[in-house]
């Protein structure tokens, strides 16, 4: 299942680099530039998708106790951080040739950054010392509470405001710079699907990393055991 | 409900006495206060008038520096003859702890500011002219929202080793929305009064956010006093 799913992966991985490069029109204003648009709005996605998937489970966890959904949301966090990690190096570059600056303190990417240092204390609080149900259980309380910051750190920022990001979709009545092309469009959505598809392959790989990890412990402290008798 | 707000009292008013015998965490905050707005005198030039733009944001770096003093305290405290595990067998709702924790540290906080802001105020110069209640308000609302996650993280925390690191990184991020609200009704109270309708819907932010983590933290708090 998980070899068959990395196969796909590769091939429609594939595929999305030569909508992305050959096939996808290339943009009046920005030129080859906008490529990267494809990439990072598709790791911004998973990278929401990711902390989502950590509150939910962090829920479950806090209500069934299982081991597994304290892995999955542990993961899925470390996904989500190296995600938001890739949407804050990509869009400077991008920024860089379309807006003429790396960085601007605007909501959607202030919010991004503060959202990376959430999650990465979210780690933090993983990797403290102790037992792990003491870990699962205080990291997802944390999961909750930083979910639900979010919105409103984007809020408030928001009100903080300027608005160099052009709504994309959908009418944009304000502002200039709305609207996409629909070659373009099916280019991103592929991407989208391509990169939510790595998530998924990323995150199986995770959770066999971390069972793994809990087998070859119970070993040890088998073969411990032995020795002392 | 009223045995809660009881035993929460009672836990306020033992850490506030043993604040006030030993009045250790209160001193410790005053003059790391006064250090930084030394630091502030070297950094911005007192002499300058652009200072008047930076003393909104000096009021809450004061606030929150000093604040996460006391608050990595307040439950590090208790682990001496394993008071924390007292108060967790005792026949209490754990949430009264939280409530009981958030109020002794917000009174400390409020303390502190009523010496510091002053201070600050007489040693940079500063002619306050804005509306006073209106002031005091959006101190007490984003002082609440800071404690009030604070308190809750600093038990999180309480339960690593390194808490005095951990609680730093884990509490700036989640209190950003509260920073920058506190931050710009500061302001405009104090440069920009014409942007005063403005100022509502900063002071709504607050009101929001103070009332919704206060609820999820109150909730959440039995979760991280298990054993």
């Amino acid at each position: 299942m998980h070899r068959s799913l990395i196969w796909i992966l590769i091939i429609l991985m594939s595929v999305a680099l030569y909508l992305v490069f050959i096939w996808s029109p290339i943009e009046k204003v920005m030129g080859n530039v906008q490529k990267i648009f494809y990439f990072h709005v598709g790791s911004a996605w998973v990278a929401f998708l990711a902390f989502g998937v950590v509150f939910v489970y962090s829920i479950l966890f806090l209500m069934k106790r299982k081991r597994s959904y304290d892995m999955i949301a542990g993961i899925s966090a470390e996904i989500g951080v190296l995600f938001t990690a890739i949407v804050l190096t990509t869009g400077p570059i991008w920024g860089r040739s379309a807006w003429n600056t790396w960085w601007t303190w605007e909501p959607r990417l202030t919010t991004t950054f503060i959202l990376f240092f959430l999650y990465l204390a979210y780690i933090f609080i993983r990797r403290m010392d102790g037992a792990w149900e003491k870990k699962a259980r205080l990291a997802a309380v944390f999961g909750i509470i930083s979910f639900i910051d979010v919105p409103i750190v984007f809020m408030a920022i928001r009100w903080w405001n300027s608005k160099l990001h052009p709504i994309v979709f959908g009418d944009a009545p304000n502002q200039s710079g709305g609207g996409i092309e629909g070659e373009m469009l099916v280019t991103l959505l592929f991407c989208l699907g391509v990169i939510t598809l790595l998530y998924i392959v990323l995150l199986q790989k995770g959770i066999y990393i971390e069972r793994t990890k809990l087998a070859v412990e119970n070993v040890k402290k088998n073969i411990q055991e032995k020795l002392m008798k | 409900m009223r045995d809660l707000i009881k035993s929460a009292l009672a836990i306020t008013w033992k850490d506030l006495y043993a604040e006030w015998r030993t009045k250790q965490v209160f001193s410790t905050m005053l003059i790391f206060s006064g250090l930084v707005i030394v630091t502030f005198s070297f950094a911005f030039d007192p002499t300058n008038n652009t200072i008047r733009a930076v003393i909104p944001g000096m009021i809450w770096v004061i606030t929150i520096f000093a604040g996460i003093l006391g608050l990595n305290r307040s439950f590090i405290s208790e682990q001496y003859n394993d008071s924390l595990h007292g108060l967790i067998v005792s026949p209490i709702d754990p949430s009264s702890i939280y409530f009981g924790k958030f109020l002794s540290n917000f009174i400390i906080v409020l303390f502190v500011q009523m010496i510091t802001i002053p201070l600050l105020f007489i040693l940079f110069d500063y002619k306050m002219n804005g509306n006073i209640l209106l002031f005091l308000l959006v101190l007490f609302l984003g002082s609440a929202g800071f404690i009030c996650v604070g308190t809750f993280l600093a038990a999180l925390s309480a339960n690593s080793r390194s808490s005095e690191m951990l609680l730093p990184i884990i509490l700036f991020p989640v209190i950003s929305p509260i920073v920058i609200a506190a931050v710009q009704s500061t302001r405009i109270l104090l440069i920009d009064v014409e942007e005063i309708e403005s100022l509502f819907s900063w002071i709504s932010l607050m009101a929001g956010y103070d009332l919704l983590f206060f609820v999820f933290c109150f909730f959440l708090f039995e979760f991280i006093m298990e054993v």
